[in-house]
């Protein structure tokens, strides 16, 4: 009896997290005339007409580049940064260590609507608005912090030891860095990659701020502009997010643990 | 021209659909620049608007807050034991985290849509959630629920796998019911980890932005304007920066005071 109540409960919550997600895609596979007539739930023959519409008529091959592109950008820069950074945090004498370290936190707690209006001024008079290295180095401003504060606790766990026993064995600190710690640090990298991934895939304020054509959207704002006529289009609005969200839903099925680790290392190991 | 600094009262629209659009590429206004000293904060008490839009993101944040609290112990306490694919049960919860704060908003205004929306049509209902001054602020709250609580599980999963298990059976042993294990033991030993998920919560709810302002735009009637959305039109849509950045900075201000009361009620000696 207990165990029943159990899995009951377990299948509620499944329905009530992927519930929404499952209507949008049973929406993408209605036709335009089934999206106003409900009952029925599901639609009598499942089309891909709305999938086939949002690649034809909209630039939305253009705008999933970009995102692909500002994503892949952000999270390289910011492991190449961050890692070094938070190596040298970890692991070197430096002094300050926590003021340095609270300092660069301190910058995630700015929130993004009180840096917007000044970076845009600073943007636009860099030239760089509506590029997609406007949104790159903003993005990347924002998830170094991210970065460095869980890269900086997982090299933390790397015994001094080892990074000790390498110096005595003749290896400059930079050697140490990319031949023992990075391969020792890698779930963590891996985790920090992910978070910063998803970050810029889906931020939404700045991009819609800093861009204004197609050649430098990314997938939110595309998605809040999506472009209707007369009445807003449902059917091809849902088929986009199920585009643009089965990327996300492969990473959380296949790297749930480095996801979690990621998160918790992010704000509780410390 | 200092009038020039104020929001235009023409500004508050009264349509449903959120009015979405880029940045206007024309900035003259940008460089009409000239001191004015303290007279945009002072405008500040004057501006209702400002005032039912601080209204707005105080009940937003409280009431969203509490909710994740309470539905995210309750689920990291539900999925805390041992069962079959637990792996699998993890990877769903997340997803609604993962997913683009601007694709679930587009999800949640086609569920709450009046006539063809799967909400009413469940409930039997005919409530037009996003129309009504009322529904509209409880629904976004609801939706940031639906859209946060899993970060709020993962933390807390990571505290509760902290407590030994012995504790639990030393309870157990002496006679403490389930009730009492939770509350003398579970809450007290997670006080650390609520909080910090507490001061996660309470910044991303207080600045919260782009979840309302494509489910709704803030509307109707303002009813669901919170002070980041205000902040932005006056910012980008009626391009007065000078008042603009005044509302930017008490967000700023009204986060930096949250974190200070949180922080220093991490270091009064509530560590284990």
């Amino acid at each position: 009896m207990r165990r029943t109540i159990f899995y009951l409960l377990i299948i509620l919550l499944a329905l009530y997290c992927a519930g929404p997600l499952l209507w949008q895609f049973i929406t993408s596979l209605k036709l335009d005339t089934e999206l106003t007539k409900l009952p029925p739930i599901l639609p009598k023959a499942p089309t891909m007409d709305n999938y086939i519409a949002i690649f034809k008529e909209n630039p939305f091959l253009r705008i999933i580049l970009n995102s692909a592109i500002v994503a892949a950008s952000t999270t390289t820069l910011s492991l190449i940064l961050g890692s070094l950074c938070a190596f040298g945090l970890a692991k070197l004498r430096i002094g300050y260590k926590g003021l340095i370290l609270g300092f660069i936190l301190s910058v995630s707690m700015f929130p993004p609507i009180a840096t917007v209006s000044p970076l845009y001024l600073i943007i636009r008079a860099l030239g760089l608005r509506d590029t997609l290295f406007a949104l790159i180095i903003t993005y990347t401003t924002f998830s170094l912090p991210l970065a460095i504060w869980v890269l900086t606790n997982f090299f933390r766990e790397i015994p001094d030891e080892i990074y000790l026993a390498a110096r005595v064995d003749g290896c400059t600190p930079l050697q140490v860095f990319y031949k023992i710690m990075l391969p020792l640090a890698a779930p963590g990298i891996f985790a920090t990659a992910i978070l910063v991934f998803i970050f810029s895939w889906n931020e939404f304020l700045f991009a819609l701020t800093f861009t204004s054509t197609v050649a430098s959207r990314t997938i939110p704002v595309g998605i809040a502009l999506f472009p209707g006529l007369h009445e807003v289009p449902w059917g091809d609005i849902a088929a986009a997010s199920v585009v643009v969200t089965i990327p996300l839903i492969i990473l959380i099925f296949v790297f749930q643990k480095r996801i979690i680790e990621g998160l918790t290392a992010g704000s509780i190991r410390g | 021209m200092v009038r020039n600094a104020f929001p235009d009262p023409a500004l508050h629209c009264h349509d449903i659909s959120p009015d979405i659009r880029p940045v206007p590429e024309s900035s003259e206004i940008f460089d009409v620049s000239r001191f004015i000293g303290i007279d945009n904060y002072l405008f500040l008490f004057r501006d209702d608007r400002f005032l039912n839009a601080f209204k707005n993101t105080l009940y937003f944040t409280v009431l969203s807050v509490t909710l994740e609290l309470l539905l995210g112990l309750s689920i990291a306490i539900l999925l805390n034991r041992s069962f079959r694919m637990k792996g699998l049960m993890r990877a769903i919860v997340l997803i609604p985290w993962a997913i683009p704060t601007v694709v679930s908003a587009k999800m949640w205004e086609w569920i709450y849509n009046t006539d063809f929306g799967i909400l009413n049509y469940l409930l039997g209902v005919k409530i037009n959630w996003l129309g009504s001054p009322f529904w509209a602020i409880n629904a976004a709250v609801f939706m940031d629920v639906w859209k946060t609580t899993p970060f709020v599980v993962i933390l807390l999963t990571a505290g509760l796998q902290v407590i030994p298990k012995d504790l639990y059976q030393a309870a157990r042993v002496d006679g403490a019911g389930r009730w009492d294990i939770f509350t003398r033991i579970v809450l007290p030993l997670l006080k650390p980890v609520i909080l910090v998920v507490l001061i996660f919560r309470t910044l991303d709810a207080f600045r919260v932005f782009d979840a309302i302002y494509v489910l709704t735009g803030g509307g109707p009637a303002n009813t669901t304007e919170t002070l980041s959305i205000y902040a932005y039109k006056v910012l980008f849509q009626t391009l007065q920066f000078g008042y603009g950045s005044t509302l930017a900075v008490v967000v700023f201000l009204c986060t930096g005071g949250i974190s200070i009361f949180y922080i220093r009620l991490l270091s009064k000696g509530v560590r284990l």
